[in-house]
């Protein structure tokens, strides 16, 4: 026993040990998220049955959300007749939908008390802008009041009518979004233009009417357009509106649904598994594209992976520069002593500091005071509605910024130690400067330690989510930070963000069954999206470093 | 402090070799050699050791010097001194004058890489910058402001040419230059210092890392270049002195102990210290 600790192989097992666990519990997450996450996009049958209550027969349509087995004691306690002998319980999760008649989308059956499960081929499952999803069964198809299709030709014609809906309901959305919101841009200009006229004193009365009728000249002209492009939108809205479908729900009322308010339509037992994985993919597709619904809890979440990305992006644009410039100077140029090291030791510390405690100083220091002087200067005509005096995407890069600069200092100044001392002798012995040398040869040699700190930098920022929401991270925010309006990238935008999106979604949800799957496939795409940043970056590292590779690595 | 008293008595006359023991004072053959660089009284510091104890001593224009002693005797830190490369020692303190073509490198207003630039060293461990090879023998003449191309290929195909290296070389001139062996990397290193044209070659046991192939290429090299240039070698080996240079430096412990001829100093040393050390009966 003494010879086997001698040799050594306990020390072996258990570092094998460790990293077996560490491995396991990383794949087991992404498992975990990845297979409750992709799972949700997956259409599953469609299921019909009778429960059984206390004499009641009630027939239930939907999908089945989750089963677990619980005890019968328990089933007893809350109410229910199960036999004494039998110790568990099957129930299940269905997710029923028709949220607008019945008001509840999901509900837990026992097992025993349920018919066999059926799996009607008519059924019908509608996704819905608006009430989340509608089970039943399609009677008729209508354009107008007049009914164009029934019984079997009705869901082909269906789909052909909704295809034709949904683009013009796109078409309605882009016009809303894009036109209507240029010159929503514009006519706020020229409002901004007029402040601006009042508040310059160095013009005189006579000169600021007219100027001022200039611009109201040009508003009554932007309104006209605004009228213009209005009618055509209620045109193009009522078109978009004209088909409705005419459906029975699963306790025999009739419902007529507007195309216009419906996204999907799937026959879902009726579906082969090519054509499942079709729907998959269309689905996953409008879920990474589209914007989010219903309180973030349907639709997509595009808006949150452009702003994590875009937020990511200008943090390492503004971190990198400051990073190394600092590690740069406290390396080469500044004295080595007690100054420098009580400086080195406060950048360690900084990045043990709570995030939280950033977001406290972001909000405090960049949005009222940096952004509020800002607007005092610069935007004094938009007052008392602050620009950049709010949180918004600049402050929220910045804060990460500041989080992360530790990390990128810490690693940009190893790599600089790293340098073995002939290659700078080298330079210095051709006659280069002190500053020619640390340029032309440490500088490139030192960029792949710089971009290992931007890679850690990088990961660090896109999961953090606790200062974001104190400067510039909003639950939905109305419009991305880069549009076709002068100047393209408002940096002084609020944005979405997938973390935040996460905690939304998963904890201030009022559909909290709904949300779940859509916490699991968010955090999958926001890991991923982690990954590809990585990845990317490893990629850019790699290439350097087979470009400065030198005998010490 | 002895070696302070002696000081003003070992004011040598210019063209000879001022020695700390006045009693061992020598005039060298040197006396019909065009000197090139003077040491004067020189004494350097780390802090509170002192590295270099009184040297004077002259280096001839266009021959090979050589100094020769056991390690931890100063000699590197001698050479380091005719570029400034001490400089960079933060602890390093330097008493005394060295003078290139009379003018004193030591003296305030002295542009340092300026200096380099006429004095270029070649280090022990070949150290080419991460660069294709062309771009290391590119990077002195940058740094001085040339651009023209046709310039720059000139001037890398004429060092490498001249450090013998252009015809194993001329097809890959684009590639990193640690893909070429250690040889051939001190002289690529050699051919960087030489395309400066420097005006002295400051060769720190340039072979100490090297097979005896290289080594032999090396110094072929050497005896090549003092056609031009002054050259000052550190070594090691004995025989590798023996073999380049015109004169021999011994010293040991910071001091110069004899300065001589080189066939002179390995054939009949003045001084018992030094016959000891090249005898191999040292220590």
């Amino acid at each position: 026993m003494k010879r086997w600790f001698k040799s050594g192989d306990p020390w072996i097992w258990l570092i094998g040990g460790a990293v077996s666990i560490s491995i396991i519990m990383v794949v087991g997450l992404l498992l975990l998220i990845a297979v409750r996450g992709l799972g949700h996009f997956w259409q599953s049958p469609i299921v019909e049955t009778t429960f059984h209550d206390e004499g009641q027969e009630i027939v239930v349509l939907g999908t089945i959300r989750s089963t677990e087995t619980v005890t019968a004691q328990a089933v007893r306690e809350a109410g229910f007749d199960v036999p004494e002998d039998q110790e568990l319980v099957t129930r299940y999760l269905f997710h029923l939908g028709n949220r607008d008649l019945t008001g509840r989308d999901f509900q837990w059956f026992i097992g025993d008390f349920l018919e066999e499960f059926r799996y009607p081929e008519d059924a019908i499952m509608l996704e819905r802008r608006e009430w989340g999803n509608f089970f039943g069964y399609l009677a008729a198809v209508k354009e107008g009041d007049q009914i164009v299709a029934e019984g079997e030709a009705a869901f082909s014609e269906l789909r052909e009518r909704l295809a034709r809906a949904r683009d013009l309901v796109d078409a309605t959305v882009d016009m809303e979004r894009y036109d209507i919101g240029r010159i929503n841009f514009a006519i706020e200009q020229e409002r901004l233009e007029q402040r601006r006229i009042e508040l310059n004193d160095r013009l005189g009365s006579e000169e600021k009417a007219e100027r001022i009728a200039q611009s109201e000249a040009e508003v009554a002209r932007l309104n006209a357009e605004y009228q213009e492009l209005f009618e055509e939108l209620t045109e193009l809205r009522a078109s978009g509106r004209r088909d409705s479908l005419v459906a029975r729900t699963s306790d025999g009322r009739e419902v007529t649904i507007n195309l216009g308010d419906v996204v999907r339509a799937t026959r879902a037992n009726t579906m082969s598994v090519p054509q499942k994985m079709r729907e998959y993919g269309s689905r996953f597709w409008a879920f990474m594209t589209g914007y989010p619904r219903e309180a973030n809890t349907e639709g997509g979440i595009f808006p949150a992976i452009f702003g994590t990305v875009m937020m990511v992006f200008i943090m390492s644009i503004v971190v990198t520069p400051f990073g190394v410039l600092a590690a740069i100077y406290l390396r080469e140029y500044a004295k080595q002593g007690p100054v420098t090291r009580i400086v080195r030791i406060s950048v360690n510390n900084l990045a043990g500091v709570p995030s939280i405690v950033f977001g406290v100083f972001g909000l405090g220091f960049f949005v009222y005071f940096l952004g509020g002087n800002i607007d005092q200067l610069f935007y004094p005509e938009r007052l008392p509605a602050p620009t950049f005096g709010s949180p918004g995407l600049i402050w929220a890069s910045l804060t990460l910024a500041l989080l992360t600069l530790p990390v990128v200092i810490v690693s940009t100044e190893e790599g600089l130690t790293r340098i073995p001392k002939a290659m700078r002798e080298g330079s210095l012995a051709l006659g280069a400067t002190k500053a020619e040398t640390l340029w032309k040869v440490i500088v490139p040699v030192s960029t792949p330690a710089m971009m290992t700190g931007l890679i850690l930098a990088v990961a660090r920022a896109a999961g953090e989510v606790a200062p974001l929401m104190l400067v510039g991270v909003v639950k939905l925010a109305p419009n991305l930070p880069v549009d076709g309006q002068f100047p393209y990238i408002h940096l002084e935008r609020r944005i979405m963000h997938l973390g935040f999106h996460i905690y939304d979604v998963g904890f201030q949800s009022p559909n909290a069954e709904a949300a779940r799957p859509l916490v699991y496939a968010t955090a999958l795409i926001l890991v991923l999206l982690i990954l590809v940043l990585n990845l990317t970056a490893i990629a850019v590292r790699n290439r350097l470093r087979e470009k400065y590779k030198s005998e010490s690595d | 402090m002895n070696m302070g008293n002696e000081q003003g008595a070992t004011s040598a006359p210019m063209a000879s070799v001022g020695l700390a023991n006045k009693d061992n004072r020598k005039r060298l053959s040197l006396r019909n050699e065009e000197i090139s660089m003077r040491v004067k009284d020189l004494n350097l510091y780390y802090g509170s050791d002192q590295a270099l104890k009184n040297i004077t001593m002259d280096i001839p224009n266009k021959r090979v010097t050589a100094f020769i002693g056991p390690s931890g005797c100063g000699k590197s830190t001698l050479l380091r001194c005719f570029n400034r490369m001490n400089d960079l020692i933060d602890i390093c303190r330097i008493e005394g004058e060295i003078t290139i073509e009379g003018n004193d490198i030591y003296h305030p207003s002295v542009d340092v890489p300026e200096l380099r630039r006429k004095v270029g060293m070649v280090f022990q461990k070949p150290n080419p910058f991460p660069k294709s090879i062309y771009e290391n023998i590119a990077y002195g003449l940058r740094l001085q402001g040339v651009t023209n191309r046709r310039k720059l290929d000139e001037v890398v195909e004429n060092s490498l040419r001249r450090a013998a290296l252009w015809d194993e070389v001329k097809d890959r001139l684009n590639d990193n230059a640690f893909g070429l062996s250690g040889g051939q990397q001190q002289r690529l290193v050699i051919a960087r210092a030489i395309a400066i044209e420097p005006e002295v070659i400051l060769l720190d046991e340039p072979c100490s890392a090297l097979d005896p192939i290289s080594t032999a290429k090396v110094e072929e090299l050497i005896i090549d270049l003092k056609e031009s240039y002054t050259i000052v070698i550190v070594t090691h080996n004995m025989q590798q002195a023996a073999r380049v240079s015109d004169f021999t430096a011994y010293m040991y412990l910071g001091e110069l102990i004899e300065y001589d001829d080189t066939a002179k100093l390995f054939t009949n040393p003045a001084k018992k210290a030094t016959e000891d050390y090249i005898t191999g009966r040292y220590g």
